[in-house]
């Protein structure tokens, strides 16, 4: 799990970071403002941002819970690729499943024909 | 909706682990049902182009269980699990992946007639975790190989998501 893309999706496996990454596509926020809605610590949001931080979703300029915290949006973009590559990857099967399909059409028609006409 | 959806539309649900995918295609619900019940129209187009097919064991009845080999470069990928449910409009049915034999998906699939000849599939995988449904989101799955892997890779060595991520 060492590489960039399996940190982000390790990163994102938490609901409470999910979470915080969908209260930031809003805008950036500081850790107080984040931790606000939780039954928890600010520390404990502090912890879940530095996971999301070292997976290089999100990025502050500085230390403190003052300093504002920011998503990085082409992180997204990637995931966005992910999906659209297991999308093409589907695709490509339900295109053979076309053939397959086509094949039945053509069998049933030839099934309707008179007896005797032979099919290829 | 009435559009029909010539190529696959896909969906990754962002607050449960599922996948959705749904698919319009010239066939009946029946035709469409066979091509998925029959283990012979099956593995002519289940796995990637390049990957032969072998279905070990096929009893696509409720209750009923599967396995099927792929075997792409020499290597083999085996997947099964069992119909909970199959019925000319739905199939139910488990999905493990047996390089990961913990992993198991629930997939519901409908067969949604649209009238004149033509079938909406709906596909939906519910997997275990988020860990579960990315990982395969990413990965490979049936093979491990494909062109888009190594585009992205690029990606990823250019330092696109590394700044945070490799120091």
């Amino acid at each position: 799990m060492g590489d960039p893309l399996s940190q982000v999706f390790a990163a994102l496996a938490d609901p409470t970071r999910r979470d915080l990454v969908a209260r930031l596509t809003d805008g950036d926020a500081t850790v107080g403002q984040l931790a606000a809605p939780y039954q928890v610590s600010v520390q404990a949001i502090s912890k879940h941002l530095k996971v999301l931080e070292q997976a290089g979703l999100v990025s502050r300029r500085a230390e403190g819970h003052r300093s504002p915290v920011h998503l990085e949006a082409e992180v997204f973009d990637l995931m966005t690729k992910w999906i659209e590559r297991y999308r093409q990857r589907a695709e490509a099967r339900y295109r053979r499943l076309d053939a397959v399909l086509a094949e039945l059409n053509n069998d049933e028609e030839a099934g309707r024909r008179p007896a005797g006409e032979e099919t290829a | 909706m009435t559009d029909t959806m010539a190529t696959a539309t896909i969906e990754a649900d962002p607050t449960l682990p599922i996948i959705r995918i749904s698919r319009d295609f010239a066939a009946t619900p029946a035709q469409l049902f066979r091509a998925h019940t029959d283990p012979e129209l099956f593995a002519r187009w289940v796995g990637p182009d390049a990957t032969t097919t072998t279905v070990d064991r096929w009893d696509a009845s409720t209750g009923g269980s599967w396995r099927f080999v792929g075997t792409h470069d020499g290597m083999e990928f085996g997947f099964h699990g069992c119909f909970h449910e199959v019925r000319p409009d739905r199939i139910v049915q488990t999905f493990t992946w047996e390089g990961d034999p913990d992993g198991v998906a629930l997939e519901t699939l409908t067969f949604e007639d649209l009238g004149g000849g033509r079938t909406r599939l709906h596909v939906q995988s519910l997997c275990d975790s988020f860990e579960g449904r990315d990982a395969w989101l990413r990965s490979g799955m049936e093979t491990g190989v494909d062109q888009g892997y190594a585009k992205l890779d690029a990606l990823l060595a250019a330092g696109q998501i590394a700044e945070g991520a490799r120091a």
